[in-house]
């Protein structure tokens, strides 16, 4: 039955946005981290959404593919002062960019709300399904 | 053979599977509005519709697979047989995405008041069937 897929569907969808909402508030959390269990500076991740069959039906939902560290450079502070500051005064700081962050936020949100929409429409209609004949 | 009960409610029972089917689909454009490369698709509601009435039900059988050699019958992209189409592009995306959020959720609310609204024409038809049997 077709709108029951729905709330497979939409499902699928809220889960990947809440897992990217994940992502960036681990991104946004760590955005001065200075050093990691690597003794790197933590690297901005990103998640990959792709098309998956949902019920038989092939491209129906979403799916986090994987996800993957931003490579770009950290971002150089000078700060003499710093404990982990190298022999020129500077310190290499997470690529995090927090308006960038800011942004995604914004849009998983606005998305995940697209699909709890979504659901919501589809369980009146099934509401609405079950009185026919009466 | 349809007996005239199947018949006065095949219209409706059709259109409302239909319209559910495409529900589904708009669903998933409205889930898949990040995703790189997406193709946001749709089918022409009318025309499926008629070509769903015009086929017989008794003949509309799949190929029958009773070997894992035998090859199943090519079926058609959408579950009732009408061929999925992609949306045109409006406004192009950097990452190849076509779903337009506007133009989904249109078409989505307006599919939802088509469904309620062969809903409240099929449980005319029933009330009518209804006070024909009692009286």
């Amino acid at each position: 039955m077709s709108l029951f897929t729905i709330f497979h569907v939409a499902g699928s969808g809220m889960s990947a946005q809440a897992q990217r909402l994940n992502v960036v508030a681990s991104n946004l959390a760590n955005a001065d981290s200075v050093t990691s269990s690597n003794g790197q500076p933590y690297r901005a991740r990103h998640v990959l959404f792709g098309a998956v069959p949902v019920a038989g039906q092939e491209n129906s939902g979403v799916a986090v593919q994987f996800v993957a560290e931003d490579q770009s450079t950290p971002r150089v502070v000078h700060n003499p002062s710093h404990p982990l500051a190298d022999t020129g005064g500077n310190v290499a700081m997470p690529n995090v960019n927090v308006v960038e962050e800011m942004v995604d936020m914004i849009s998983a949100s606005r998305s995940y709300q697209n699909s709890v929409e979504t659901m919501n429409a589809a369980k009146t209609l099934l509401l609405k399904t079950l009185t026919i004949g009466q | 053979m349809r007996s005239s009960l199947d018949h006065t409610l095949a219209f409706h029972q059709t259109a409302l599977r239909l319209r559910a089917e495409r529900q589904q689909l708009l669903a998933s454009n409205i889930a898949n509005a990040d995703t790189p490369n997406y193709r946001a698709r749709d089918f022409n509601f009318s025309r499926t519709l008629q070509a769903a009435m015009a086929r017989n039900p008794q003949f509309d059988a799949k190929l029958l697979v009773t070997s894992p050699q035998h090859i199943a019958g090519a079926a058609s992209n959408t579950p009732s047989g009408g061929p999925l189409q992609y949306r045109t592009v409006q406004q192009a995306s950097a990452d190849g995405n076509t779903v337009d959020m506007d133009v989904e959720r249109n078409q989505f609310i307006d599919n939802a008041i088509r469904y309620e609204a062969s809903l409240t024409m099929i449980s005319g038809q029933v009330k009518g069937l209804l006070t024909a049997i009692q009286g």
